[in-house]
């Protein structure tokens, strides 16, 4: 009650929440490539890109974990496809 | 119709899966079903010890792998308090190459005619022991510690029990510290839910009852005054189809709860 830091468990959760992003994300074979085929097809509709050099990661730091897609378009599409 | 087969696994050492089973294969049988619980944690055997059955053994799960013994029901040992109780000890002095999957198969098939179940004690880790321990088994329980470790390696399992084909394991959340939660200082049972996301079989509070009752090598759930044993009791009732209502993780509110209880008039 007078404690000035937050609760442990807000901690353990925390903690455990991004261990485990990175865990699943290795350890469930083929989890980013589908994902990976799911964007492509999805942005596909909207604009026309360069498949060969789409790079996806998933990273982690302290305290955050992201999802970061690099996706060079070649052109925008004037009508969804 | 052939009995059910599950296997008690969580990864990490320690959780308390070997308690686990002798709890709910003894709670089991005072519902007069007949149960049989098989230690596969070959070289580090330890269910024995916890139901009291250590002085019996004769024939283990090698020895039937290996048809030393002459059937699965010479290596058997009666529980001695339960006569519908009965323990497949593990080898001690063999490793867990001793057995594989498919003779796992064999003699959980045979037992599968007879008992109406069979718990699988895994031991820890994701090796060969848990394959063997898995093999059979079409429904599983994970059990878990409310600590990051324990979750972690919870989770991890979830996901090989999938790659074995099984889909709803259900989760016993162990030695939970209610006056630890309400400071805040424990993770309670809606965090890991919410981390696990699979269906709470159960939730056994930190019991000193269960050293005790180890001690005796007689499981808690016999004992009526243990809360751990209580916790065990309802387990049971739930995977005999039973709905049984949680036991309140908050437990009573503290003196300063109460204190704003009465402020509030309630």
């Amino acid at each position: 009650m007078f404690r000035d830091e937050t609760p442990s468990k807000n901690q353990a959760v925390e903690r455990l929440r991004l261990i485990l992003v990175h865990d699943r994300a290795k350890v469930s074979t083929g989890l980013l490539e589908q994902l990976r085929g799911e964007i492509i097809n999805a942005i596909s509709k909207y604009v026309e890109i360069e498949e060969e050099n789409i790079e996806i990661e998933l990273n982690a730091t302290e305290s955050k974990a992201e999802l970061v897609a690099n996706i060079p378009v070649v052109k925008v599409r004037r009508a969804v496809e | 119709m052939a009995g059910r087969v599950i296997v008690v696994t969580s990864g990490k050492g320690g959780v308390g899966k070997t308690t686990t089973v002798a709890n709910i294969g003894t709670g089991l049988a005072l519902r007069h079903k007949k149960v049989v619980m098989i230690d596969a944690d070959i070289g580090l055997r330890n269910l024995d010890v916890v139901m009291g059955l250590e002085n019996r053994i004769i024939y283990d799960l090698v020895d039937v792998a290996e048809k030393t013994c002459r059937s699965v029901h010479k290596a058997l040992i009666k529980d001695k308090r339960l006569s519908n109780l009965f323990l497949l000890p593990a080898a001690q002095t063999r490793n867990k190459d001793a057995i594989s999957p498919e003779q796992m198969v064999a003699i959980v098939d045979e037992l599968k005619e007879e008992f109406d179940y069979i718990l699988v004690d895994c031991p820890a880790g994701i090796e060969r022991g848990f394959d063997n321990a898995v093999a059979a088994a079409t429904e599983a329980i994970v059990v878990t510690t409310p600590e990051v470790s324990a979750v972690r390696d919870a989770d991890r399992i979830i996901g090989l029990l999938q790659d074995k084909e099984i889909y709803d394991p259900v989760l016993i959340l162990n030695r939970l510290r209610p006056d630890m939660v309400r400071k805040g200082d424990m993770m309670d049972v809606d965090d890991i839910n919410d981390i696990l996301a699979i269906k709470l079989l159960g939730i056994v509070p930190d019991d000193e009852e269960i050293i005790i009752s180890t001690n005796k090598g007689e499981p808690a759930v016999l004992n009526n005054h243990s809360k751990a044993g209580e916790a065990f009791r309802n387990i049971v009732r739930r995977m005999e189809g039973e709905e049984v209502p949680f036991m309140s993780v908050n437990g009573e509110p503290g003196l300063f709860g109460r204190f704003l209880k009465l402020l509030n008039g309630k």
